[in-house]
């Protein structure tokens, strides 16, 4: 067998040394935040953004020995909010990657929430992906973070494209884009008043073929489900819905085995698969190069709705 | 490449540029950037598909791709900066998309404080090319000249709508030399003059073909631009962010200062001083994301480890002895950022560097015509007004002019009650 493809190989003429100066803006962003806040704590889906944040959090707080390996700890917590419909392998995944780091890690159950009824969900089925928001908000009070890392990007969607570095969240966890404080060099102002909190997004200057080029270039692990498999799959308006117990099929509809990956990986009643054999995070950049459909566009439900659903969403305090 | 070598050639030339596009409502810039998105395939179907829709079967309109946020669209105005991104096989871009309604300075402030290029847009059917002198519009004057006053490296015309005049060289060519009597009259150094159609696409990012121009496209002049650099010689210049407190209790474990340097350089022997504690010691090994290098330069985040045991915090500076010059009263331009407007001898806090002071207006000398930006006799500076003053801090400060440095030359400062960010401070020297 041939040794894989690097991607300078593949991809000759384009530049990767871009790549470095993002890098150093985020390890500076992630200092920043730890510098600045008390109670810090670093979003952690398994997704594959927040794996990049999770090894850029490494490069930025941990020293690496001459084996390459990474020592010492995190000076935060990770946190995931769980809403109980997220794929397993992603599960198996985050809990896996916590142990080999030995990193702490915090989950807020949305389940938790449904049973103090803080969340009430219209039918058993509901997409709980809005929901996360209330068991987010309610994560951050128990624990009194004060800052939360997460690894939003401006090019996902227009509401990001105005999104601050260090972003203010009043009491209530609310995002208010008219009342956004302008951010010049790198003063930011991170004061906040007591309950208020921030969101920090060191890769906010990333796009969605960065992240695949920095996960190709640093080797960093991510849940199988990011590489082409066999799954069931539904066709149901243009997009490829996966068959999982809580998105069963609807009268009429056919049951299908395609080779799909997914290129996002959220709650399973919201996040769709694309069509693709790409086994690696190479082929993978491949793939984005020619791709012709935006990362939410091709993969979620919840932002097909309305031209503004994640606007609405972020200023309820989505992530 | 070892981890070392990656991390020590970050930061040369190869940073994205990062520009902001400067224009009125009717300039013609959401079509020019939808146009810049579009030819360099940024625009992804599904998105397209949206602007089909709203179409409606004319054709699609390229302004929309820049559209925002539902309450702008409310208003049919854009009212913050937003931040596109975009790649050729030279290099990459980010536009801080700035709105350009005089009402939004502090937007166009903010978007040409990190900025290392500005494209104003002109529109040339609002010349009238016959009058003599050809007079420029005030919104052309505005951008340019705030764009110099926040110091952005290169500025570039972009004369637009190149195809709704009938005679097209004429009105490039008498606009080209109105806009170079401005510059020089200024004092602007231009980057370039270049006539585009954003809507048809003529020498955006394809040349344009006329016989009277043989200049390069609007994406030629990007892709040469430089970026932003800090002075890499002389004397040392750290803004200390971050203070490691790895292996803190064992007792021999040195701590990591780590911070990005604002200029200069930094390797294992120098002495360094550090401020306000006027300490000094010598650097026993510097670092870059967690590997040990041989030095560090300005624009790296470095880790600094000293050969002893210092008090050191978060917000001290680190540098070459003798060379940090410290005030407590100096000079400065002031961009108000604030609905609420400045109030003389009000405590606030400024951030200067790493470090929250108490600090107060002592006075405002003067306001500036932004549109010449001539002084006028003022002593009030309300939102989106630019003036000179004079700040007292209740500490000391090594403040830098801000021509001659970025990171010690700017401060924002904050309002202790909203904390609203209610003014960039840009640094002329000691008073």
């Amino acid at each position: 067998m041939n040794a894989p493809l690097t991607v300078e190989q593949l991809l000759p003429e384009l530049d990767h040394t871009h790549l470095d100066w993002l890098e150093e803006e985020a390890i500076f962003i992630l200092r920043e935040t730890v510098a600045a806040f008390e109670r810090p704590a670093l979003l952690f889906s398994g997704g594959k953004d927040s794996c990049v944040v999770l090894r850029l959090a490494e490069k930025a707080f941990k020293t690496r020995g001459a084996d390459g390996e990474f020592k010492g700890r995190l000076p935060f917590p990770l946190l995931h909010v769980d809403t109980g419909h997220n794929f397993p392998e992603v599960i198996e995944f985050r809990d896996r990657r916590v142990a080999e780091m030995g990193e702490r890690l915090v989950v807020g159950h949305l389940e938790d929430s449904i049973k103090r009824g803080t969340v009430r969900l219209a039918h058993p089925l509901e997409s709980r992906n809005g929901h996360q928001t209330v068991a987010l908000l309610e994560a951050i009070e128990e624990h009194r973070f004060d800052v939360l890392l997460g690894g939003a990007r401006r090019d996902e969607e227009k509401a990001r494209a105005k999104e601050r570095i260090f972003s203010h969240r009043d009491s209530f966890g609310q995002w208010q884009p008219k009342e956004q404080r302008p951010e010049l060099w790198t003063l930011f102002n991170t004061r906040i008043k007591p309950g208020e909190h921030m969101r920090a997004f060191p890769i906010s200057n990333w796009t969605e073929l960065d992240v695949w080029l920095y996960l190709a270039r640093e080797n960093i692990p991510l849940p199988s489900l990011y590489f082409a498999h066999q799954r069931q799959v539904i066709r149901r308006k243009g997009l490829l819905v996966p068959l999982t117990e809580v998105t069963p099929p609807q009268a009429g509809e056919t049951i299908e085995t395609a080779e799909v990956r997914f290129r996002t990986v959220g709650d399973m009643t919201c996040t769709c698969p694309v069509e693709s054999p790409a086994a690696n995070a190479t082929d993978i950049v491949a793939e984005t190069l020619k791709v012709t459909v935006s990362e939410r566009g091709a993969t979620r439900m919840d932002d097909r709705t309305s031209d503004a659903s994640m606007e609405r969403r972020k200023k309820e305090g989505y992530f | 490449m070892t981890a070392t070598q990656a991390a020590a050639s970050a930061v040369k030339d190869h940073r994205a540029l990062r520009f902001l596009t400067a224009g009125s409502v009717d300039d013609g810039k959401s079509t020019l950037i939808g146009r810049l998105l579009f030819d360099s395939r940024a625009i992804l179907a599904d998105q397209l598909d949206t602007l089909e829709k709203r179409a409606a079967g004319a054709p699609i309109d390229l302004s929309l791709l820049t559209d925002g946020l539902e309450a702008e669209r409310e208003q049919g105005i854009t009212i913050d900066v937003a931040y596109r991104y975009f790649a050729t096989k030279q290099r990459k871009f980010i536009i801080a998309d700035a709105p350009g309604h005089e009402q939004y300075t502090r937007n166009m402030v903010t978007a040409a404080a990190g900025s290392d290029a500005a494209v104003v847009l002109v529109d040339i059917t609002k010349i009238d090319v016959n009058a003599k002198p050809v007079v420029l519009l005030p919104q052309t004057r505005r951008h340019a000249l705030l764009a110099h006053l926040l110091r952005v490296p290169s500025i570039v015309f972009a004369v637009n709508k190149l195809d709704a005049v009938a005679d097209p060289e004429t009105a490039f060519n008498t606009t080209r030399e109105a806009l170079l009597a401005f510059a020089a009259h200024a004092g602007i150094e231009v980057a370039g003059i270049i006539p585009v159609s954003a809507l048809r696409g003529d020498n955006v990012t394809q040349p344009l073909d006329a016989a009277w121009y043989d200049g390069p496209s609007l994406l030629q002049v990007l892709e040469s631009l430089p970026t932003l650099q800090e002075r890499k010689d002389g004397d040392l210049l750290l803004p200390v962010q971050y203070v490691a407190r790895e292996g803190e209790g064992t007792g021999n474990q040195p701590r990591t200062l780590w911070g990005r340097i604002a200029h200069g350089q930094v390797k294992a022997g120098d002495s360094v001083q550090l401020f306000p504690s006027g300490q000094q010691a010598v650097v026993a090994e510097v670092r870059l994301a967690g590997s040990v290098v041989d030095a560090a330069s300005a624009g790296q985040s470095a880790g600094v480890v000293l050969d002893r045991q210092l008090d050191v915090s978060r917000g001290d500076w680190i540098g070459t002895p003798g060379t940090i010059e410290e005030t407590q009263r100096f000079s400065a331009t002031l961009a108000w950022l604030d609905t609420e407007a400045a109030v003389v001898g009000r405590k606030y806090w400024v951030r200067h560097g790493n470090r929250w002071v108490q600090a107060r207006i002592s006075s405002i000398e003067s306001r500036l015509d932004i549109h010449t930006l001539e002084t006028i006799d003022a002593h009030e500076l309300a939102v989106n007004e630019i003036g000179h003053v004079i700040i007292e801090t209740q500490q000391p400060l090594p403040v830098e002019a801000y021509d001659q440095n970025r990171v010690g030359g700017s401060l924002i400062i904050v309002d202790p009650t909203s904390n609203r960010t209610s003014g960039a401070l840009l640094v002329k020297g000691a008073a």
